[in-house]
This record gives C-alpha cells, sequence and structure tokens, in this order.
C-alpha cells in the first residue's frame, strides 16, 4: 500500500502550492517509504507516497496513459488486475509498466466511473483528467483503504490520512463534538465523519466528482442486504462448495505480489483457516505470525502453536505485556486519528512492526470472517432475544442466553440479575436497531464523562435517530441476522476493525493487510445464504466451519469464538508509563481540552486504581477519555505543522504554466 | 437502621461519578442502565467491602439488588444475622 495526497482548485486554474504539496506527502512517508512522486499543473497537485510490491522497477507513480491527459496516485491493490490487463491490451491500450494502477487508469479512460464495478480489490485513489480538468477520487467497497478529504476556500484537499490535510495551515484543527458522541456510542464515528471538524472520510463504496466547479459524491456500491425471498435455496453441502472455490480463489489472488505474502494467525477459526489455505494451495514456505499476551484470559498462543505445527508454518509470536500496550498507547493515536474506546490496536501496531523487521510487506488476515459468516455472540444474542421476546415470560427461552456468555455467567446464581439486563428492550424486537440498541445504549452511559461545554455543542443532536436515517428503505423485510450483519458491517467494521484497528496500525509500519473474506464476490454471495445456514441453532459460522472441517484440527473447528480484546485498565493506569497517561488525565489539562468534566474522571481513575472488580463500561470510559486526551495534544495543542523529513520526489512532473523549472528531475 | 442514604451515595459515587440521581428507591437500577451485567458484579464486591459481609451464590438474586429498596431489606437482613 502507499499514501496519496492532493490538493485541487475547483473553480479553473489557482494557486497550487508545491511546498504544502511535498509537506503533505512526506508526511504520509511511514506508508511507504520506498519512493515519492508528484504531479502538478494550474488546477491540481498530486501526491504518492510509494510502498513497493506490484513491479518494484518501473512502477513510480504518478503514473499516467498513453497521450500523458490522464494521471493517477494509487494506494491499495487490484487483485483481478491481470485479466483487465489483458481485455485492455486486446481493446488496444498501451502500458508502460506492469503495475496494478495503470490498469486503474485505462479502464477508467475506457469507461469513466463505471471502471469501479470491475474492480476487485482495495483502493483509495485519485484521476485527474487534465484535457477535461476533471477529478476523480473512489475508495473500495468496504472502506479497507482510506481516503479523506475536505473542501475549503475554494480548494478541494485530500489524503490517505487526515494529518497530511491539516499540513496546510489554513485549515482549522478542530476535535468535532458530534462526532465524539458517535464514538461514545458505537466505538467509531459514522460513515464520513472524522474526529475532526469538517474534515470527512470518503464512504466504503463511494466516489468523488469534480467536474467544471461541480462536485458529485455517490455510492456505486452498497452492502448487500437482499430480502428474505431472494435467498438462495442450495443445500448446505453445495453452499460449501461455492464458497470454498470463492474464497481459495480469493486467496489465491490476494497472493499475487512481487514480495513474501505472510499470514496473521491468531489461533481462531478465521485466521486458522486462512493460513491453512495459503499453506496447502499455495506457498509451502508459510511465514505467520501471532500475539499472545502476558495476561492469561487474553492469550490464545497455545492454538497458534498447534496450528503452526499442524500446518508447518514458521510461526513467530510477540508477546505483549501490559507495560507495552501503555507505552505505545499515545503512539497509535497519532495514527488512528480518532479516540478509541479499547486498547486493541496497540498489540497490531506491534506485531505489524515485528512483520516489517522480518522483510515483510504484506499480511493476509481473517478480518471480516465474523461480520460476513455470522461468528459474533451479537448475532446469536439477537436471535436468542428475538426468539425470547416472543414469550418474554419463558425461562427457558431467557436462560439460552446464559449459553452465549459463559464467562459472565460463571457464577449460576446471578443468573437472575445478568438475565435481566438481556431483557432490556425485548418489548421493541421489531426496532430496525433491535440487535445493537442494547449495547449502545450501555456504551453511550460513558457520555456522563463528557463536560457541560461539549454536551451543549452536542445539543439535542442524537446519533442512534442519525443512523435510523441512514439504514436501507428495505431494511424491514431483511432477517434480523441481516440487519445485525448490516450494521456491524458498515459501522463496527469500517469505521473501526479495518481503520483504528486495520490499516493504520498495519501502515504505521508499512504493512499491507489483504482480508480475504472481504472479496465482494464472497460479501454478495454470503449476503444471499439463508441466515440458518449461517447460524445453525447457536452455531455460529456453520458454513465456515463447514468449509474448514477437512483442513483444520477439529479441536480448533469447534472452539467456541473468543474475541480478540487486550486488557484496558491494567494496563493503562498500572503499565510503566502511568506517568504520562495521568499527566494526560490531571485536572489542569482536562479543564483545558474542555471536553470532559475533571471532577468525574477523577473520581473514575480513583475508582480503577483501587477496585479489582471493574465493569466493561468504566474500561470504555477511562480509554475513549484518555484518547480524546491524547488526540487533542497532538493534533489540536501541539501539532508539527512541519515535517522534519525533506522530501525529495524521484519523479516530478511540473505541468505549471508559469513553472520555474527550479526542481530536479523534472519530466 | 436503614441503609437507604449510603446505598445511593455508593450508586451516586461508583456508578454516576458524582451525578446526582432522581432515581427512585424501588426502581430497577439494570433497567435504568445504572448497572450492566458486568456492573452486578462490581455492585457485589462493593457491598461485600464496605459492610464487611459474604454476599453468598443463592443470594445474588435480583430481589436483593436490583433496586435501593431491594438491596436496603437485604442488607438489614443480612446484618442483623
Amino acid at each position: 500500500m502507499c499514501g496519496i495526497a492532493g490538493i485541487c482548485h475547483i473553480n479553473g486554474p489557482g494557486q497550487i502550492s508545491l511546498d504544502t504539496l511535498n509537506t503533505m506527502t512526506a508526511v504520509l512517508r511511514h506508508r511507504g517509504a520506498d519512493e515519492s512522486g508528484i504531479y502538478i499543473d494550474d488546477h491540481i497537485g498530486l501526491g504518492h507516497a510509494r510502498l513497493s510490491i506490484i513491479d518494484l522497477t518501473s512502477g513510480t507513480q504518478p503514473i499516467h496513459n498513453e497521450d500523458k491527459t490522464l494521471w493517477i496516485v494509487f494506494n491499495g491493490e487490484i487483485f483481478n488486475y491481470p485479466e483487465l490487463r489483458k481485455q485492455l491490451i486486446d481493446d488496444g491500450h498501451h502500458f508502460y509498466t506492469t503495475t496494478d494502477t495503470e490498469v486503474v487508469l485505462h479502464l477508467y479512460e475506457r469507461g469513466g466511473l463505471q471502471c469501479l464495478s470491475l474492480l476487485n480489490g482495495q483502493f483509495a485513489f485519485a484521476i485527474w483528467d487534465s484535457s477535461k480538468k476533471q477529478l476523480f477520487l473512489a475508495r473500495d467497497r468496504m472502506g479497507i483503504c482510506p481516503l479523506h478529504y475536505t473542501i475549503q476556500n475554494g480548494y478541494l484537499y485530500f489524503a490517505s490520512e487526515i494529518k497530511s490535510i491539516f499540513m496546510e495551515k489554513k485549515i482549522k484543527r478542530e476535535i468535532n463534538p458530534i462526532a465524539l458522541d458517535q464514538i461514545f456510542t458505537f466505538w467509531a464515528p459514522l460513515p464520513q465523519f472524522t474526529a475532526f471538524k469538517n474534515i470527512k472520510e470518503l464512504e466504503p463504496g463511494q466516489f468523488l466528482q469534480i467536474n467544471k466547479s461541480q462536485i458529485n459524491i455517490k455510492k456505486y456500491w452498497h452492502f448487500p442486504i437482499p430480502s428474505r425471498n431472494e435467498k438462495i435455496g442450495a443445500s448446505p453441502e453445495e453452499l460449501t462448495e461455492e464458497l470454498m472455490h470463492l474464497l481459495s480463489d480469493a486467496v489465491r489472488i490476494r497472493l499475487i505480489a512481487d514480495v513474501t505474502v505472510g499470514t496473521y494467525l491468531s489461533g481462531g477459526l478465521d485466521s486458522s483457516g486462512i493460513t491453512a489455505l495459503v499453506a496447502k494451495y499455495f506457498n509451502h514456505d508459510v511465514q505467520s505470525f501471532g500475539i499472545r499476551f502476558e495476561a492469561s484470559d487474553f492469550d490464545e498462543s497455545v492454538y497458534q502453536k498447534q496450528l503452526a505445527s499442524f500446518l508447518n508454518v514458521n510461526h513467530k509470536e510477540l508477546s505483549i505485556s501490559n507495560n507495552d500496550i501503555a507505552s505505545h498507547f499515545s503512539e497509535i493515536l497519532w495514527h488512528a486519528e480518532k479516540p478509541i474506546l479499547r486498547t486493541a490496536p496497540v498489540p497490531l501496531f506491534l506485531l505489524s512492526k515485528l512483520v516489517s523487521e522480518n522483510g515483510l510487506k504484506v499480511i493476509l488476515t481473517g478480518e471480516g470472517a465474523d461480520e460476513i459468516f455470522g461468528g459474533y455472540n451479537i448475532f446469536k444474542e439477537t436471535l436468542i432475544r428475538k426468539f425470547w421476546s416472543r414469550k418474554p415470560g419463558d425461562q427457558n427461552r431467557a436462560d439460552l442466553i446464559t449459553r452465549i456468555y459463559p464467562n459472565i455467567f460463571k457464577n449460576p446464581l446471578l443468573k437472575k440479575s445478568l438475565i435481566k439486563f438481556f431483557a432490556q428492550g425485548l418489548d421493541k424486537a421489531d426496532d430496525p436497531l433491535f440487535s445493537h440498541l442494547i449495547r449502545w445504549n450501555n456504551t453511550k452511559r460513558i457520555k456522563t464523562f463528557f463536560s457541560d461545554d461539549l454536551k451543549k455543542e452536542i445539543g439535542d443532536y442524537d446519533c442512534i435517530e442519525e443512523i435510523r436515517q441512514l439504514i436501507p428503505d428495505h431494511f424491514d423485510t431483511c432477517s434480523s441476522l441481516t440487519k445485525a450483519q448490516y450494521l456491524e458491517s458498515t459501522l463496527f467494521l469500517s469505521n473501526y476493525l479495518l481503520s483504528s484497528q486495520g490499516d493504520r496500525v498495519a501502515m504505521a509500519h508499512a504493512v499491507e493487510t489483504r482480508p480475504p473474506f472481504l472479496d465482494h464476490r464472497i460479501i454478495e454471495f454470503m449476503a444471499r445464504v439463508p441466515s440458518v445456514w449461517k447460524i445453525l441453532g447457536l452455531n455460529e459460522k456453520h458454513i465456515l466451519k463447514k468449509m474448514f472441517k477437512d483442513i483444520l484440527p477439529k479441536n480448533i473447528v469447534d472452539r467456541p469464538k473468543n474475541p480478540y480484546r487486550a486488557p484496558i485498565q491494567q494496563s493503562l493506569l498500572a503499565g510503566h508509563n502511568c506517568e504520562f497517561i495521568k499527566g494526560m488525565l490531571c485536572e489542569t489539562k482536562i479543564q483545558k481540552s474542555g471536553y470532559f468534566n475533571a471532577k468525574k474522571v477523577h473520581a473514575l481513575t480513583k475508582k480503577l486504581n483501587t477496585q479489582k472488580n471493574i465493569n466493561e463500561v468504566d474500561g470504555m470510559a477511562i480509554a475513549g477519555i484518555l484518547s480524546t486526551q491524547i488526540l487533542d495534544d497532538q493534533y489540536i495543542q501541539n501539532f508539527p505543522l512541519t515535517t522534519n523529513l525533506p522530501l525529495i520526489p524521484n519523479l516530478m512532473i511540473d505541468h505549471r504554466s508559469d513553472n520555474t523549472g527550479k526542481l530536479a528531475g523534472k519530466a | 437502621m436503614d441503609y437507604i442514604k449510603d446505598i445511593n451515595q455508593l450508586i451516586v459515587d461508583n456508578f454516576l461519578f458524582g451525578d446526582e440521581n432522581d432515581l427512585k428507591n424501588n426502581a430497577s437500577l439494570l433497567e435504568n442502565g445504572i448497572i450492566d451485567s458486568t456492573g452486578v458484579l462490581e455492585l457485589i464486591s462493593f457491598l461485600e467491602e464496605t459492610y464487611k459481609i459474604t454476599i453468598e451464590d443463592d443470594e445474588m438474586i435480583p430481589d436483593n439488588l436490583d433496586s435501593m429498596n431491594n438491596i436496603n431489606n437485604f442488607l438489614k437482613k443480612k446484618l442483623s444475622d
């Protein structure tokens, strides 16, 4: 992957600052330090920081078409590019590189925005048509690659990361209270929002065009949620066979790279299945990476070891202590660029460092399987609560909930109290948000820490109401599971898992993660699989388990789902970095930034420091408050407007009418 | 002896972080979003520490824990034993 950046003067020719463009590109260099390139004319500047994966020698960007009227900067990968390239050559297109990037450019040349439907990949790119003066930005279907933008003072600024946009000094840097309200409810901002005022993120499956000063932003792909009568009637055996074929192909095309590809192996079903497919069918010399935790509650390394020996892969594990999490929490926020209610991105940040130190740039992951194949407890919880809601007084139905949370129901006699919690909202089982409301309502209790000023700025804005406006028209015709999958995939997967816990922490060390389960062919196929085959009774990921039963050990296939988590309060408040953390949470800092109620934050830290049994909500609260404080410090108070890494582009295309030709390497 | 005032204070301090509440004495703590499934365990350990009692497994039921009145009645009984 790479980093892209750009400045476009929307109303005809204008001043494009080469200095700003250079800094915008330089600050993205962690995403790709192999090369960099710049294109600039009187309308636009495009910057590119390259991580070379395909065509290591001639793929320097920006890349142009035959007559040099079209220019592209591209981040990501197109996995089906060899077929597309062949068709384009048959159609008479000429290529000067062997990159996937050049394929995208020629597809655009041939069919304009229609090119998007042909792409199978993960990407964010910008194409400038210098003869028609049109700009085209697009982002992949699920939002694996990031792309942010802002429109201010007649200019559009865009970049893979927000820090790049903030390199333009005229752009105001302010935390958006509305986004805080969303994050402190859903764990992530809603689509198109970022943590900052006036900085937007292009949504997954969306494009932006500028044509003669007109800006057009549209979705080209929607997460599929077919209604019940559009489901496939095939048997589970037929479905399994077809899906295994699709998944193998999704893995195969993701192994296309001119560099070694590795895998993340957590010991759970999804990453084990991917690693097994890679080892069995494509590559006998697999390098896998996994995390082990000092805190045994979180550790899965015993399964990783078992799999590494079963699959005969070269497995490297990284041991994570509570101190590691505290020490790097601040660093990952610089990359994540939004507050987080978890610490789970930190171990993945350190894991990508290990990958990079081992000389790898590309990793296949199991991300997305839980959303697409129905693996999360929230899905089973929804099915049970829906069933229970039809006979709310039925004790046997109520008891089912205890089976999916054996940990919190460890004490059988506490059952009655806990069941009462899950009974909330049973009378509203027809609510389109039924599956998630109980969770959101629980999380949003942490808004109690918001300061009066912040509450005033948020006013009567209601983020849950906003989601109601976003859900598709035919949502009511979908099954409970489909609805829950939609909410989980479009809110949490795209905006948190693939972002704060995905692209950002991997690209921090120039590692590209590729999730085969998020191949759009698999998503579209699984959408049409009846819910009953996804979760059979209370057996999650039924189809996926069938797919993997012949290539994985039985105990791995039968293991109950264990969500990936990392310790929060044990690490943040007890780690050796706690002086820095205490400083961020002290009354003066809290009052200065103004987002939180200092008295309440003090009460919370006191409680966390003295109590042993801490509830989940307090853990989310401390992570959310601390990460907001750090983000404010990094991006609002002390943002470094210059970068100490001067950019000397490997490729400099200067088409400005008054260009002074001062720069070396001019084409 | 009546513990309502103390229980209210305990809830305000530890679950509402100082927010004065207008919670009715008989209102369910779970249904009103004051505590969640993991908060029940925390409430139990607070009560055990504050009142130097051991809450037995068969006492961990909503009838004893899920409102200030219920906790009050439970404590009265427990502490007079």
